[in-house]
């Protein structure tokens, strides 16, 4: 955690993910049932709570900076559980895709470099095409030698195909220029 | 009796068995698959988590395609893919608003419903179960499984509606009809990671390290899986983390349509078997199963 102080407050920031993601932040009253149930949270900057009572308070750097939008794994535990029925996941995508329209560097690089290579590989490929999804990480990431034992087996074994398809190139196009706004 | 078929990215790689096996247990229970010619990526998690509207027009549109096979049900195995076209359906189902930026998104708009449903729904229907008991040649009983559901086939509940959220136990059924031995465990729900295996592998290391630990202790000798990348996680990087945490597991990964596939008599070459990390050789050759590896 930082120790500076964070001061600065933008009232609207809880509205505009409740608009982005469809959900209503206002309504937790802090049970902390999505911290306990989070399988990541023990590396988490701050736990999905208090990502959640920040939104509500305008903290927007504290909340665009986190490690913990990052680190989320979507598994839907803490949407299950809360009580007033937030959709915690959605939430902490909304303010995922804000932090990423404003350039904010993540504190997981890593992380979000992969999002990115994967969204480019869906974009180029129509359908995920894993060496091309891997070869972009590394340049990404710079790991070259990363679970490369590992790569080989899998390429041995048959796992991996050597060439992309093209179906569905350009209805995949399509989507993606019509959404780009959004992106 | 035909369904329509959506693979999905992984069953035409890495999840390539879960693919093959799919399609062999539901050609001997008689049921045709039609897969429509260009499906797309469904988005799986990069795509929600970057964008809502991407993350659900995605699955839209094939949805739209789906709907030209004239077929009005879709079995998606992949419990990712699954998991979001259950989410496209429900946001444009209960969001008129959504629903008019996913369709001007794609460039069309579903006019017929098409049910979207997992293997294991399918399976689990009482006549699918009793074929599949009536149809088993191989005896499996020295298996132990541990049936491991993952996150996304039934949460969050009231979008997927499927099995129950804290212990499902339809791919047990499942498996006890064609008389194998599943076991109560504690972690059938708890994430192994999913998407952060390639960029913070660490994490799926931990996470996974605690499904296998308790498998063990329950006294599992094997694991059945119904999602790819947890499929990925548990048997991929299985020696990784026994080197990491100092531990031997040595339990091998299936796909729960392998497991039906070999009581049903399909040979472990035909599902693939020999493509996992975990050698499944010894469990499988020993005993009453008779079962070669190679």
């Amino acid at each position: 955690m930082d120790d500076k102080p964070i001061i600065l407050q933008n009232y609207e920031f809880g509205a505009k993910i409740n608009s982005i993601s469809g959900e209503n932040v206002n309504l937790c009253y802090q049970c902390k049932k999505c911290a306990s149930g989070c399988p990541v949270s023990y590396l988490m900057d701050y736990h999905p709570n208090q990502i959640i009572h920040a939104t509500r308070l305008g903290l927007q750097e504290l909340v665009l900076n986190s490690k913990t939008i990052w680190l989320c794994s979507s598994c839907e535990t803490c949407t299950t559980r809360c009580p007033q029925e937030i959709d915690i996941r959605k939430v902490l995508d909304a303010i995922r895709s804000v932090a990423v329209s404003e350039k904010i560097k993540s504190k997981a690089f890593g992380i979000e470099a992969f999002y990115k290579t994967a969204l480019n590989n869906i974009r180029l490929f129509g359908r995920i095409y894993e060496l091309g999804l891997i070869g972009e990480l590394k340049l990404r990431t710079l790991e070259f030698m990363k679970d490369f034992g590992l790569g080989i087996k899998m390429i041995k074994k048959g796992k991996l195909k050597f060439l992309p398809t093209f179906k569905g190139f350009f209805a995949v196009k399509r989507i993606f220029k019509r959404v780009k706004k959004d992106l | 009796m035909e369904y329509a078929y959506y693979p999905g990215c992984s069953l035409h790689s890495t999840g390539r068995e879960f693919d093959d096996s799919t399609k062999a247990v539901f050609s001997k229970l008689g049921v045709k698959l039609v897969e429509p010619k260009s499906w797309i990526c469904c988005g799986s998690t990069p795509a929600h988590g970057l964008s809502n509207l991407l993350g659900l027009s995605l699955p839209y549109h094939n949805l739209l395609e789906i709907e030209k096979t004239n077929l009005k049900e879709v079995i998606v195995p992949c419990a990712s893919c699954f998991a979001r076209f259950k989410s496209a359906q429900y946001e444009t189902e209960n969001n008129k608003e959504v629903l008019k930026k996913i369709v001007d998104a794609v460039g069309g708009e579903l006019n017929s419903a098409i049910k979207v449903s997992h293997p294991l729904e399918i399976l689990s229907n009482m006549d699918f179960i009793k074929n599949l008991s009536r149809m088993v040649t191989r005896d499996l009983s020295n298996l132990k499984v541990a049936c491991y559901y993952g996150c996304l086939l039934t949460r969050p509940p009231k979008v997927m509606q499927f099995d129950e959220c804290e212990y499902p136990m339809s791919m047990d059924n499942v498996l006890r009809a064609v008389k194998v031995k599943t076991l109560d465990w504690s972690y059938k729900t708890d994430c192994c990671g999913g998407a952060l295996a390639l960029s913070k592998a660490e994490i799926v290391r931990k996470l996974t390290n605690e499904i296998l630990q308790n498998a063990k202790e329950v006294g599992a000798n094997a694991i059945s899986v119904a999602c790819p990348l947890c499929h990925a996680n548990l048997d991929i990087r299985q020696e990784e983390i026994e080197k990491e945490y100092n531990v031997k597991y040595d339990i091998p990964v299936f796909y729960f349509t392998q497991i039906l596939a070999l009581a049903m008599g399909f040979s472990a070459r035909e599902l693939g078997i020999e493509k996992h990390f975990v050698t499944a050789s010894k469990l499988l050759g020993n005993g009453k199963s008779g079962v070669s590896n190679e």
